[in-house]
């Protein structure tokens, strides 16, 4: 059984009495424990289905399920409870805080759960342990390079031990050295700890570090 | 409490701003505190007076004199158990610069019409009376110059022109808030034999035998002298007092209606820095819905940063003037006794930083709350 399933899933946006269709009826399956790489070029609409998959965003039509869970069927407040507690995140240009430290920023879903101020910070040096990053815990994002801030990111992502991972060009602002670092850190996550990953991207070799890769391109999802 | 890193965060973002920002709330909350007591300190002086004492005045004006000839006729009008007589005698000690209350007054009734209002020794009193170059001085008074009892001081005369050495031979203290503590009384005998070719009561204070015959007692006194060369104006002390704040009048109103407006103009400079201050965060409020913060969790953390820098503000503000005032004892100069930062106007000080901790942050609150996690991470992506 697929952990996200996508089914007929649609999506238009209104500019001005213009609607724009992104693409539409899409059906995707991705099964738990994988490492699928979404591929197509700019403006193909690959961050706009990962948005849906992680319940930012609102399909117009379709439905997307996680682990079971309707997510397009679900409020506001109950939608933010499910990406609290499933969803892993990371952005192409990291979006770490400025003013907390790398420890506090992997802190931050912890946050929302109920464990103790020792708890979370036993959490927190753990997924730092795991990026590498142990040594930096009280850093602040400008104190560290780009591929460090990444990891940081990744470790956030992965701090509340998350259904899915879900990355939006993850490399997209690294030289090739720390891009290579993250991809590698992202297969480790996948082969040790069976971490569900789906990543966009738009860069052929980033791809090659998933074991399925996916185009989507003028609304059309092919393997 | 676990988010107030989070909160603390965001506040010390920009260190500077943060600072200037609480400091013009402390700023209008302190100039707010401090003209709406000088308001409340009129508005109570107003107040005070004994409602068993009438004060009997020129109608022509205060600073008419009155006939010396008038005290027996007083003193027989029904319902009068006792009359006593004051002047302003407006002296100057050392420097025009430190000036204070001089009443020239009869020491025997004036004392026995005011014994509700001020404590002086036994001994003290007698002292005073006895010696007709004596003076009692207020505690503060006394505190304010390091005057000591013996002392002699000279004050020069403006309206009793010449030098009066006076011998402290006594020390009041007040026994009502507002009644003045920064006063000095003197011999009325001592000042009117050397001016006893123009000089005469400024004012009748009467003690009643009962409040409730005031009515009768002024229109009395008023009718028996209507027709004479210097007709009365009889009322309540509290009328009296009333006269004098109404002089006031203007201030008043001034410090109501523009000292207000110069407060909410710095308010709503700190309320649109504070919401500068949390617009420029939408892309963070996109960050954290995508961690799961959710939309209540998000509004009370913005409310929580304009809340920490209203309430600095107003314990800075409030505090600063509240310890302030009482601590140089302030009666600016003796025309505000029993100045003071009243809880009500703490309380109202308190309420309008709630009201701007709302203004300031409701807007952007609501908003971060409102946005998409989409929408607010486009002001990055």
């Amino acid at each position: 059984m697929p952990l996200v399933e996508l089914r007929h899933l649609s999506k238009h946006f209104q500019r001005d009495s213009q609607v724009i269709a992104v693409f539409d009826d899409i059906d995707l399956d991705v099964p738990e424990g994988s490492f699928t790489a979404l591929m197509g070029p700019s403006g193909s609409g690959k961050s706009t289905l990962l948005n849906l998959v992680a319940g930012l965003d609102r399909p117009t039509s379709g439905t997307v399920v996680v682990a079971g869970a309707e997510v397009s069927a679900m409020g506001p407040g109950a939608l933010a409870d499910w990406r609290a507690r499933h969803v892993g995140f990371v952005f192409q240009s990291y979006n770490l805080l400025p003013v907390l430290t790398a420890a506090q920023n992997v802190e931050l879903p912890l946050l929302l759960t109920r464990l103790s101020k020792a708890e979370r910070r036993e959490h927190v040096a753990t997924a730092l342990g795991v990026v590498g990053l142990a040594d930096r815990a009280a850093h602040f994002p400008r104190q560290l390079s780009g591929g460090q801030e990444q990891r940081v990111a990744i470790a956030r992502a992965l701090v509340s031990d998350p259904t899915v991972v879900l990355l939006d060009e993850p490399t997209g602002q690294l030289d090739a050295h720390s891009a290579a670092e993250i991809l590698e850190l992202l297969q480790r996550l996948n082969r040790e700890f069976h971490k569900t990953i789906l990543m966009v991207t738009h860069d052929p070799h980033a791809a090659q570090a998933a074991g399925t890769v996916l185009h989507l391109d003028k609304g059309v999802l092919t393997a | 409490m676990k988010y107030f890193p989070l909160v603390w965060a965001n506040l010390t973002r920009h260190k500077r701003r943060t600072v200037l920002t609480t400091l013009s709330v402390a700023l209008a909350l302190f100039l707010f505190a401090s003209l709406r007591s000088v308001v409340t300190t009129l508005r109570a002086s107003a107040d005070v007076g004994s409602e068993t004492r009438m004060v009997v005045q020129s109608a022509k004006g205060i600073v008419f004199f009155l006939p010396q000839s008038y005290r027996e006729r007083l003193q027989a009008v029904p319902g009068v158990r006792a009359v006593t007589w004051a002047d302003w005698f407006g002296g100057v000690y050392q420097d025009p610069k430190n000036f204070f209350a001089q009443f020239a007054v009869d020491p025997e009734s004036y004392l026995d019409v005011y014994r509700g209002d001020m404590s002086l020794p036994a001994d003290q009193r007698a002292a005073f009376i006895q010696e007709r170059t004596a003076c009692v001085v207020g505690r503060s008074l006394m505190e304010k110059f390091g005057w000591h009892l013996g002392q002699t001081i000279t004050l020069q005369g403006t309206i009793f022109t010449g030098d009066w050495p006076l011998t402290i031979r006594g020390v009041y203290r007040s026994l009502q808030p507002s009644f003045p503590e920064d006063a000095l009384l003197l011999h009325y005998d001592y000042a009117y034999e050397r001016n006893r070719t123009w000089m005469e009561p400024g004012w009748y204070v009467l003690e009643l035998s009962d409040p409730g015959l005031a009515p009768q007692v002024a229109a009395a006194i008023d009718r028996m002298f209507k027709n004479s060369s210097d007709p009365t104006k009889t009322g309540t002390e509290q009328a009296f007092n009333t006269s004098f704040v109404t002089m006031w009048g203007n201030v008043s109103f001034l410090m109501d209606t523009i000292g207000m407006a110069v407060v909410f103009a710095i308010l709503l400079v700190a309320a649109n820095s504070m919401m500068l201050s949390a617009r420029e965060r939408t892309n963070e409020v996109g960050v954290l819905k995508t961690v799961g913060f959710g939309d209540r969790l998000l509004f009370g953390l913005v409310m929580a940063e304009a809340g920490t820098i209203a309430a600095s503000g107003a314990i800075l503000g409030l505090g600063a003037a509240k310890a302030l005032f009482h601590a140089i004892h302030f009666t600016a100069m003796g025309f505000l006794p029993g100045f003071d930062v009243t809880a009500g106007t703490l309380a109202l000080g308190v309420g309008i930083a709630a009201l701007l901790a709302a203004a300031s942050g409701l807007v952007p609150a609501a908003a971060a709350a409102r946005l998409s996690p989409v929408q607010a991470l486009r002001h990055v992506e």
